[in-house]
């Protein structure tokens, strides 16, 4: 175990200096030769959409790709909340040290320092960049920044645009990389599906695609490639996730050698509108600000049959102020989750399922009045409404958690670069800086600190530091990886048994949720492990995708996906097995404390746990890379 | 509740189409109008016939990739409401429902209900942006945005790029969507040094896409999932008179200025 020595990379100096350090040590590339060099992106959401923009701005030769019909669509699009910079525009006491230790801390000390430090320093250039390019954010009368503060902290820091905070930074770094598109310095392929990496000579030199409207199968060589394809929370089937967002290209590369990092961190938001019938194919988040004004309660008694607002206020449990008095509703997301599963377990859930907890704005709104509650929330109101019928502004919403962002993916450097050289990763696709549990508004925060400023900074670094022999698509290995790209589409189209893909991922998900959802233990693990070997194999023999591979044919698409999503899920597994703590997202029953909260193990497992693809049906190899805790002291967590 | 539907089927750009009836059965209110479709998929799947084409992906109504005509309305004619958000509970037992894709030149059918919307990209890459190249930005609070200006600005700013708008006009117009940006990125501060130009040329675009006029049908307003108002396109109107006025020249092209057709 542990044989490969990962190196991190990071720089020197105090934490403070060593983002400034490390730039001054890099290599530039003389501006007349930046054309010459030619960078992979994939994926158009903020972090590959603020990459592309930057790098080709720079100058360099950027391909950027996605499945989607316009890089707009990206799943960033749907983030609701809001983004944290550590601005202080509210004078209460925020700080970039404070920003960084929030999200240590926030993240159960699982996170490398020096990288989380580095985003909170970047949080404020993301700020004035976004406001430059027009994004509209919510103002004040005097045309100053409006804040609001965010699950899990004290300080009012997160920037916001009504509820569609995600929607306008997208479309911020959308419109950047379209003006590049325009320019010329990029070159946008569109329904295009990255299907496998291309390594020549131990370095990433290149992707094979499939053009999604032709099915042409492709290959595309450049000097550098960067993954920026989001998370894997739809492993789980059902979560806040949109439909096609999957793990299809970090798993390929992480079979082409690529360490996968922590993927037993998920994320399960706690405000999801619950799961009302059968048929439902996703789950609808509720933007957790909404956690800054609406109260969480359910029943005192078991089995309370009247409506919410019969329930006299001695009948009403508010179990997060009860249990978490200092921080309230607002502690961070895995508590305010777990919290929410145990009150349903004990049978006080609310809701035909009683799978699901009252969120109230009965108080708020006599606080602030209707119309200040509709200014703030309206959109998501509405949205609920839309779901359940309900009106919210009468009646208290139900939540429950669903599965909602992977804090594990890719491993990475300090230069967000993999273990294969040339391969960066950036945005939610790696595992960098959440640690074990992520703070509200910081996905956004992340995926464009990546986006617009590490990523151009380390790649051409990369390129500077590496004269690379040119390779073009004809090189042998591109050919092999072809061959195994369609190989494998014609075996999926030939199998013609009963089952969609469908259907084989809704079985997944259920396994993969109940097995290792919200509560793990020794005993569900190995039985997940039992089942999911099984399923893929039933999957492999009895799959049927009508249609042929030389059209648009989207049960071929999604086929390819669910197939990857198996792997995934056994290696999600045996990293929760070997995890023996609980430590944020990851909550195995066998390791708490006597009140029921998650207990760490430092001694044993404060590491990154990066593993190794040995080939199917081989147990993977794990690596370890120590994290070191120099400024923020391990602590156990209290929100109490 | 069972419904008949009649869906338009075509396996390429370029092949002849036909609609195609179906029957779906045991649909129940709380399913989705695109869970109600994944069922009917499922159905064809198991019987080997090709599946029907639709595109869709948040599902929750901000993504703008799902949209078709719902017995010839954009979006099936709820309210502010996109297809992925529409639910059941509005339909009955035995109705009838036709499905067509979008319908205009400028977005070309790919596959049954999919269309080809890059001519949207390439109406915002002629200038529906503001340029700030990364790194170039002066802090956050250096620029003071009216919070009225920054409220219309993300009024506008909401529009989803989903199509509706073109769809639903008898001129298969994109007017909707190019004044929403131009209204959200022209009501900036930071928006002002390019305002002129930007307007011109997104306009430009419009026409070179293949989109076509505006005689103020008022059409886009009523299906836009978004409620993009249909005043927005006076305030493009407005812009471009400004633009060609300070750079004494006709507007590249346009909508012909507001006038009543009814
Ligand atoms: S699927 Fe995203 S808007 Fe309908």
């Amino acid at each position: 175990m542990g044989t490969t020595m990962l190196d991190a990379r990071i720089p020197s100096g105090p934490i403070e200096q060593k983002w400034d350090n490390c730039r001054f040590e890099m290599k530039l590339v003389n501006p007349a030769n930046r054309r010459k060099f030619s960078i992979i992106i994939v994926g158009s959401g903020l972090a590959g959409a603020a990459a592309a923009a930057s790098l080709g701005q720079q100058g360099y030769q950027v391909h950027c790709f996605s499945y989607h019909d316009s890089p707009r669509r990206a799943h960033s699009i749907a983030a609701q909340g809001g983004i944290n910079a550590a601005k202080n525009y509210r004078n209460d006491g925020d700080s970039i040290y404070r920003l960084f230790y929030d999200t240590v801390k926030g993240g159960d000390f699982r996170a490398r320092e020096a990288n989380v430090y580095r985003l909170a320093q970047l949080s404020v250039n993301i700020i004035d960049q976004c406001v430059a390019q027009g994004v509209p954010f919510a103002r004040e009368y005097g045309g100053l920044l409006d804040t609001r503060s965010f699950g899990g902290v004290q300080v009012s820091r997160t920037f916001y645009a009504r509820g569609q905070t995600g929607q306008q930074l997208l479309l911020g770094a959308y419109q950047a990389l379209e003006e590049q598109i325009a320019a010329g310095t990029v070159k946008m392929h569109s329904r295009c599906e990255m299907l496998d990496l291309v390594v020549v000579d131990g370095r990433a030199r290149g992707i094979v695609t499939r053009n999604l409207v032709t099915g042409a199968i492709e290959c595309h060589a450049a000097d550098v490639v960067v993954l920026a394809t989001g998370g894997y929370s739809n492993v789980f089937n059902l979560s806040t996730n949109a439909k096609a967002s999957n793990c299809t290209a970090i798993w390929r590369a992480h079979r082409r050698g690529a360490f996968f990092a922590n993927p037993c961190f998920t994320q399960i938001h706690p405000t999801c509108i619950p799961l009302t019938s059968e048929h439902q194919s996703k789950l609808t988040l509720m933007s957790e600000s909404l956690r800054n004004d609406g109260r969480v309660w359910v029943p005192k008694k078991k089995g309370d049959q009247r409506s919410p607002n019969e329930i006299p206020e001695e009948d009403r449990d508010y179990y997060l102020e009860r249990r978490y008095p200092s921080f309230g509703n607002l502690v961070p997301r895995d508590i305010a989750s777990r919290a929410a599963k145990e009150i349903c377990d004990e049978g006080r859930g609310v809701g035909s399922s009683g799978q699901g907890v009252y969120l109230d704005f009965r108080d708020a709104i006599q606080r602030m009045g209707l119309e200040v509650v509709r200014e703030k929330y309206g959109n998501l109101f509405e949205i609920y409404e839309k779901i359940t019928g309900e009106d919210a502004y009468k009646v208290p919403m139900r939540i429950y958690p669903a599965p909602h962002y992977t804090m594990g993916g890719l491993w990475v450097d300090y230069h967000l670069m993999s273990n294969v050289p040339g391969l960066f990763v950036g945005g939610e696709a790696n595992f960098s800086d959440h640690g074990a549990n992520r703070l509200g508004a910081s996905a956004l925060m992340q995926g464009l600190a990546d986006g617009y400023f590490i990523i151009p900074a380390t790649v051409p670094n990369y390129i500077a530091a590496n004269p690379l022999a040119k390779v073009d698509t004809s090189h042998p290995a591109f050919q092999a990886v072809k061959a195994d790209v369609e190989k494998r589409i014609s075996t999926m189209l030939s199998i013609n048994g009963k089952r969609s893909a469908e259907s084989f991922l809704r079985e997944l998900g259920k396994l993969v949720w109940d097995d290792c959802g919200m509560a793990r233990s020794e005993q569900s693990l190995q039985h997940a492990l039992a089942e999911i070997p099984k399923l893929r194999d039933e999957f492999w023999h009895n799959l049927r995708v009508i249609g042929t591979g030389e059209e648009l044919n989207q049960s071929l698409e999604k086929a390819g996906r669910v197939a990857d999503f198996f792997e995934l899920a056994e290696l999600l597994c045996i990293d929760a097995l070997h995890r023996k703590e609980s430590c944020g997202g990851h909550f195995r029953v066998e390791y708490q404390t006597p009140d029921g909260e998650a207990r760490r193990d430092d001694e044993n497992f404060s590491y990154c746990a990066a593993w190794e693809w040995k080939g199917e049906g081989v147990a993977p190899e794990l690596h370890k890379e120590p994290l070191t805790f120099e400024y923020v002291h391990l602590t156990q967590r209290s929100y109490k | 509740m069972n419904l008949f539907l009649k869906i338009w089927r075509q396996s390429r750009k370029d092949a002849p189409g036909e609609f195609k009836e179906y029957q779906v059965r045991d649909i129940t209110p709380d399913m989705s109008f695109l869970e109600m479709l994944d069922a009917l998929n499922e159905d064809l799947n198991a019987r080997g016939e090709p599946p029907v084409a639709f595109e869709h992906d948040c599902r929750e109504g901000i993504c703008g990739s799902c949209g078709f005509l719902i017995n010839g309305v954009a979006h099936g004619g709820q309210r502010g409401t996109t297809v992925c958000q529409l639910s059941m509970r509005f339909f009955k037992d035995g109705d009838r429902l036709t499905l067509e894709p979008w319908r205009a030149s400028a977005f070309p059918i790919i596959r049954d209900l999919v269309v080809d919307r890059s001519a949207f990209d390439r109406i915002l890459q002629a200038g529906g942006f503001i340029s700030a190249p990364t790194g170039s930005a002066p802090d956050a609070n250096a620029i003071l945005v009216p919070k009225e200006a920054a409220d219309t600005a993300f009024d506008a700013a909401a529009c989803i790029g989903c199509g509706a708008c073109v769809a639903a006009c008898p001129n298969a117009a994109a007017m909707l969507f190019t004044s929403a940006k131009l209204t959200h990125l022209n009501k900036l501060p930071q928006g002002q040094p390019q305002r002129d130009q930007r307007t011109l040329n997104m306009a430009a675009a419009m026409s070179r896409e293949g989109f076509g006029s505006c005689t103020n049908h008022g059409e886009c307003e009523a299906v836009c999932p978004k409620e993009i108002p249909i005043e927005f396109i006076g305030n493009m109107n407005r812009d471009l008179i400004r633009a060609a006025w300070k750079r004494r020249r006709e507007p590249l092209t346009l909508s012909e200025s507001p006038k009543d057709e009814r």
